[in-house]
């Protein structure tokens, strides 16, 4: 097997199995219950600090 | 330390003096010259500036408070180059429809030069100063931090100006790699990179030493358009110059692997230029101008990471029916139609900002403008992934199709958001209680408008007649058309979208006087929009 035959095979197996978790665990982390109140919270960040402050 | 600086500068000054009397071709020895004078002209500023006296020196202005100096540059740098950008974009359409203007015999006024100083002037120049200003402005803003690394922001605006120039001169000499949108030789290459390091550094050592916790998502997609441009450009431009004293590069790659890695290049400056920048633009400045955060913040989020995940791969789309392998131009296919989900995600986002708010429509055409520039995101997100399916493909490629499409998005959510922003700031930048006048920005806001109607209707017409008379053939197998036959049934479209050029073009001439009359501080009287005129 040619050494592009194994990059082949490895990106459409494991590196795509990986790649897709990692995605899916970054999208649940996102949506986990409790998350709301401090997501809306970081919406707030462009209103906080227009004034510089040391 | 300013006599070392001369010293350096005039060590420079020699060094590109030398490769200029030496240089294997004419365009080098005019960038190196050009790079000579440059620094001359630079030593003897400093000079100028320098206290000899031996005085205690005066107290500095201190460096506190936000770097915003960087910022009005970029903002005038925006304007001026989107002007050029949009002057030359007008002078091609309207040498496609009346190819006299090419001028026969003035090699620097040909269409195959002026394209590529369009493309590049108005991406790069103009999208490019308006993304480094605002990414400046909001990773401070959002960050409760002044710029990192004192001075170097000033290097990264210098710098990439001179890459503007560099490039832009290059292809009017007939200077060119002929990588679409990546023209610029082998020297220009290695400059700009210098530059886009020094500009990751300052970007990220200011989210480092932020007071605010958490990273906002406006500077995730900043983030993630530095560091994926950076990377696309290495790749694409790996090339072997001919000499180290000649403009003329090899590149690294061959055939079927060249063409992938230049469209994996160029779908992903869309996709990571053009769109993650300006994202970043869309979830700082909409919230600011309607004066209510991003109606979800997690499903920002989730765009950022879809679209992260997705396009990326997007790239094959424009290499259908060709040598590439079947699979991989059916990778590119399904992964553009999946990322049509996380673009109306976002653009849903950006729109539901304004829910409660929408009255805002009728008195602010600043907010207006920022309106439909995401809606033109939505429609050429679902414009974009229709196209890269095979059978429309089929059709649409190598036609006029292909550029309106690319203009809906450019003119469209490009344009319209970084005129947004660019009015968004000059009050702000130069301290000033408004704009000189919102009247003008509804003009704008109009021509505008109606421009890119005009442009993009043209070129849907145009490029469909063009793309059902290639593939017209009669009973015995032969083509009906010859190629000169479409290009003339064409002309009226040409006509029509140079018209839109114009609209557009008159637009942004309305928004760089606003913006001048603005930072002088002048405030037109008028009656406020949508206010109801009193009575006589």
């Amino acid at each position: 097997m040619s050494f592009y035959d194994a990059l082949r095979r490895f990106a459409d197996s494991w590196g795509l199995i990986f790649l897709f978790l990692v995605f899916l665990a970054a999208i649940l982390w996102v949506l986990r219950p409790g998350g709301r109140e401090h997501y809306r919270k970081q919406g707030e960040i462009p209103f906080k600090h227009d004034k510089y402050e040391d | 330390m300013a006599m070392a600086q001369v010293g350096g500068l005039g060590f420079v000054a020699l060094l590109a003096l030398l490769a200029s009397a030496n240089a294997a071709d004419a365009p080098f020895a005019f960038h190196m010259a050009l790079i000579a004078v440059i620094a001359l002209g630079w030593a003897v500023w400093i000079l100028r500036n320098m206290d000899v006296s031996g005085r205690t020196i005066p107290l500095r202005e201190a460096e506190t408070g936000y770097m915003d100096g960087v910022v009005r540059a970029g903002v005038i740098a925006t304007v001026f180059w989107g002007v050029v950008g949009f002057l030359v974009g007008v002078v091609i359409a309207l040498q496609l429809g009346y190819p006299e203007l090419n001028v026969d015999g003035l090699s620097f006024t040909n269409f195959s030069r002026l394209r590529p100083l369009h493309t590049s002037a108005v991406i790069f120049a103009f999208g490019g100063n308006a993304l480094i200003a605002t990414s400046f402005y909001v990773v401070q803003r959002t960050s409760g931090a002044r710029l990192a690394l004192g001075k170097a922001g000033w290097f990264v605006f210098w710098g990439y100006q001179l890459f503007i120039v560099l490039a832009a001169t290059g292809y009017l000499m007939g200077q060119t790699q002929s990588r679409e949108y990546a023209e610029p030789e082998w020297y220009v290459d290695l400059w700009l990179t210098i530059v886009w390091v020094v500009y990751l550094a300052v970007f990220l050592g200011t989210i480092l030493k932020r007071k605010e916790p958490h990273i906002y998502v406006a500077n995730w997609f900043y983030l993630a358009f530095i560091v994926t441009i950076a990377m696309l450009h290495v790749v694409n431009n790996l090339a072997i110059p001919v000499s180290f004293l000649g403009s003329k590069s090899y590149s690294a790659f061959s055939g079927a692997q060249d063409a992938l890695i230049q469209w994996w290049y160029g779908h992903n400056a869309v996709g990571f230029f053009l769109t993650a920048g300006f994202l970043g633009m869309m979830y700082y400045f909409i919230p600011k101008q309607a004066e209510r955060p991003v109606y979800s913040y997690r499903l920002s989020i989730v765009h950022f990471w879809s679209l992260i995940f997705l396009y990326i791969w997007a790239g094959p789309h424009h290499l259908h029916y060709t040598a590439l392998p079947d699979w991989a131009q059916t990778l590119g296919m399904v992964f553009s139609i999946m990322l049509w989900m996380p673009s109306w995600g976002g653009m849903i986002n950006g729109l539901m900002t304004l829910s409660g708010a929408w009255d805002k429509l009728r008195t602010d055409p600043i907010i207006r403008m920022m309106v439909i520039a995401v809606a033109f995101y939505g429609m050429s997100t679902f414009e974009g992934p229709m196209m890269s399916v095979k059978a429309v493909n089929s059709l649409s490629h190598y036609t006029d199709w292909t550029i309106g499409h690319v203009h809906s998005g450019a003119l469209g959510w490009v344009g319209m958001i970084s005129f947004g922003a660019v009015y968004y700031l000059t009050p702000r930048l130069w301290n000033r209680e408004r704009l000189y006048s919102l009247r003008l920005v509804n003009w704008h806001f109009w021509l505008a408008t109606i421009g890119i109607v005009l442009y993009a209707s043209a070129m849907w017409v145009a490029g469909i007649m063009q793309g059902l008379m290639w593939r017209e053939y009669d009973e015995l197998g032969f083509l009906v058309y010859s190629f000169i036959e479409t290009v003339a049934a064409m002309h009226p479209y040409f006509v029509i979208r140079a018209l839109g050029g114009i609209l557009y073009l008159t637009g942004a001439l309305l928004m760089a006087f606003n913006v001048w009359k603005t930072i002088r501080g002048d405030l037109r009287q008028e009656v406020p929009m949508g206010a109801v005129q009193p009575a006589e």
